[in-house]
């Protein structure tokens, strides 16, 4: 950490201040955004946008990795949409996007469509690597679905679903605020983002990436946190 | 009674049997001996219905069949109360199931994961959890790899206590469990 903002440091002697910020510029800036009412607000409304997004990507993923995973026909009829949505450029679905919905709104449509792949190709991988012999032994046995769910698929799928979690989170963290950066909503991160550079404010542009790197880590951190406390909670 | 008629089965591209015939009247203890290899397996697997044979037929099988596999196949991270209640749900009362566990040696790691047990002990979950799944067949494959002579024992007891009336069948290659579960012996 020391020696990185050591770098950091020398690196920006050896570049003007308006196209790179010092550490010291970067944490100053820092103290001051965090002393003003509307950072709060900004952070709250991008990351409830983005949450909101991951939250909906989450619950369909996981529930079209069970369909898949339960039915190989549900899985070729998914196979070109997951594909699809994998292969195409950010920008282009927030440039579609924008055609629809309002700018403070793009950011779910895209944090959704980004999450949504991740999630649904670990879990079904985790799905797909569940022991064979431990299915013929609940099928001898008659366990019912959920027990099953319980038993023999969490345990199996729990590494990848945290994997899945965590890399989908960052991705919709990021396309979610190249998002609004592009259709820069008032009061959100991405819209800072932009104003910052449209006013060569590079301190506050640094600050911002600063801020986007730890709520990204923190909120990443929470979530995995709290799909391991109910991970555990169902495996007691 | 289950009869398989005129069985072909091959494993892995080898013949393991041809032709194969065998009745096996309902409600008795079976021993099915046989050095490693020879099939005792993949006959069981054939009774349960887990693998169907090249040609032939298998008839006759009751419909409620519980088993212990060659394997354990337990749910890892659960402790052994946990991996009964997987296969009984809450149709078994939990102090049954905690004395079943102390009556096969297993008082005091009712609530640890199966995981953190030794080979043995997990051996004997597996039973436990074959034991009290509602069975007409009750199907063992190996039962007591990895237990001592008075372990070995006091299991068998355990098991004729919950079979009477009942068709075990018993896969092993030892002699002496013939004579533990009072068992028919089958030679194949």
């Amino acid at each position: 950490m020391l020696i990185a903002l050591a770098l950091w440091q020398i690196i920006s002697t050896c570049i003007p201040n308006l196209l790179f910020a010092s550490p010291w510029q970067t944490a100053k800036s820092l103290v001051s955004l965090l002393g003003q009412g509307s950072f709060y607000a900004t952070v709250w409304f991008t990351l409830c946008r983005i949450l909101l997004g991951f939250f909906l990507a989450f619950v369909l993923g996981v529930l079209l990795a069970l369909l898949a995973g339960r039915f190989y026909v549900a899985e070729q009829l998914l196979w070109p949409y997951m594909v699809t949505v994998k292969s195409v450029p950010v920008a282009s679905f927030v440039a579609i996007a924008f055609l629809w919905l309002s700018s403070a709104n793009v950011s779910v449509l895209i944090s959704f469509l980004m999450a949504l792949p991740i999630v649904y190709t670990n879990l079904l991988q985790g799905i797909k690597a569940t022991d064979k012999k431990m299915l013929q032994m609940a099928d001898l046995f008659k366990i019912p679905f959920l027990r099953r769910l319980r038993y023999i698929w969490l345990p199996s799928v729990k590494g990848y679903l945290l994997s899945g979690v965590s890399i989908a989170f960052g991705l919709a963290w990021k396309a979610g605020i190249a998002a609004e950066l592009i259709g820069y909503p008032k009061g959100s991160v991405g819209g800072e983002l932009y104003s910052a550079k449209q006013f060569l404010e590079t301190a506050d542009l640094f600050a911002w990436t600063v801020i986007i790197v730890l709520v990204s880590f923190i909120t990443e951190k929470l979530i995995s946190l709290l799909l391991k406390a109910v991970i555990k909670g169902v495996e007691k | 009674m289950i009869k398989l008629k005129n069985i072909y089965k091959t494993y892995d591209g080898k013949p393991v049997f041809e032709n194969f015939s065998l009745d096996i009247p309902l409600n008795k203890t079976y021993c099915i001996m046989g050095e490693s290899g020879i099939g005792k397996t993949t006959l069981l697997n054939l009774i349960m219905g887990l693998s169907r044979p090249d040609k032939g037929s298998v008839e006759g099988v009751p419909p409620k069949i519980s088993a212990l596999f060659q394997e354990d196949r337990l749910c890892e991270p659960f402790s052994p109360v946990s991996n009964v209640r997987a296969v009984t749900g809450k149709s078994v009362p939990q102090a049954q199931i905690i004395s079943l566990l102390a009556d096969l040696g297993l008082e005091g790691n009712e609530n640890i994961p199966v995981l953190n047990l030794s080979g043995g002990m997990r051996r004997r979950v597996a039973i436990a959890r074959a034991l009290l799944a509602q069975f007409d067949l009750l199907v063992l494959d190996e039962p007591f790899k990895g237990l001592d002579d008075a372990t070995r024992e006091r299991v068998a007891a355990v098991i004729l206590t919950y079979c009477k009336n009942k068709t075990l069948i018993v896969s092993t290659h030892n002699i002496r469990d013939v004579a533990l579960l009072n068992a028919v012996q089958i030679n194949l």
